[in-house]
């Protein structure tokens, strides 16, 4: 395995990611981290798709999102997103390739982070059309993890 | 697109006034989102955290991720990890 460089992936996605425009900004948006990680209470998010029983699968281009409890063993997560663009065999084995919850844990329990939230999301990847998702989904849910009063937010893609 | 799903979420999450860090696999997507922390791992598409069922590994990746809190500089932050790619 190497580096992602463009040339690896297939033909198809090689061609629309060089001609995808993709959202670009100027600047960007800061809150520095006041506390020591000891004392912070975080909560993850992934893009890799993964959902629960019970809850919808996503689709394609799908901007919503997935709570996942804190409680839940890693090994009942379903899908993972479905892409030509990549090889989903890793996290069919081990969620915590994209979405580290059992690792999180280990840190809670070294007590090198406060605590875990008792919740955390998970989103769909190759997203598109993101309109839905900067506007909507993505405010929504960091309005959520405020209210939750959580201090970090750390964020895996696929 | 997910590395773009990830820089636009972590945007709206900081803009709230909560700190975050991401892993990237996509350097050139990464600087146009310019999300405030994100560390560009040496890993094909699927495995952000490097390898299945290898929680030394994954740890190293987390501890580098958590790592750029500590970075003085100015926002946007993209350090390349300092993992070895696999063989």
């Amino acid at each position: 395995m190497g580096m992602p460089f463009l040339r690896e992936l297939n033909p198809l996605i090689r061609f629309f990611m060089r001609f995808y425009p993709g959202k670009q900004y100027n600047t960007t948006p800061h809150t520095p981290l006041r506390i020591p990680l000891n004392e912070c209470k975080v909560a993850l998010i992934t893009t890799a798709g993964f959902f629960l029983d019970g809850q919808n699968p996503f689709e394609l281009n799908d901007c919503s999102y997935r709570e996942i409890p804190n409680s839940i063993q890693t090994d009942k997560l379903k899908g993972g997103h479905k892409s030509s663009a990549y090889d989903e065999q890793g996290i069919e084995t081990d969620p915590n390739l994209a979405f580290p919850l059992d690792r999180f844990r280990e840190l809670e329990a070294e007590g090198k982070i406060g605590s875990l939230n008792h919740r955390h999301f998970s989103f769909m990847g190759s997203i598109t059309k993101p309109m839905a998702l900067i506007k909507n989904t993505a405010p929504e849910v960091a309005q959520i993890l405020k209210a939750d009063s959580v201090d970090v937010v750390f964020l895996t893609p696929v | 697109m997910c590395n773009q799903s990830v820089g636009l979420i972590q945007r709206a999450i900081e803009e709230v006034g909560i700190s975050t860090v991401s892993i990237t696999l996509l350097e050139d997507i990464t600087k146009k989102v310019k999300p405030p922390r994100a560390l560009l791992v040496p890993y094909n598409l699927g495995y952000p955290l490097g390898e299945p069922n290898n929680p030394v590994l994954q740890h190293a990746i987390i501890a580098e991720t958590l790592a750029l809190f500590e970075c003085d500089d100015e926002p946007p932050i993209l350090k390349v990890s300092q993992q070895r790619e696999e063989k």
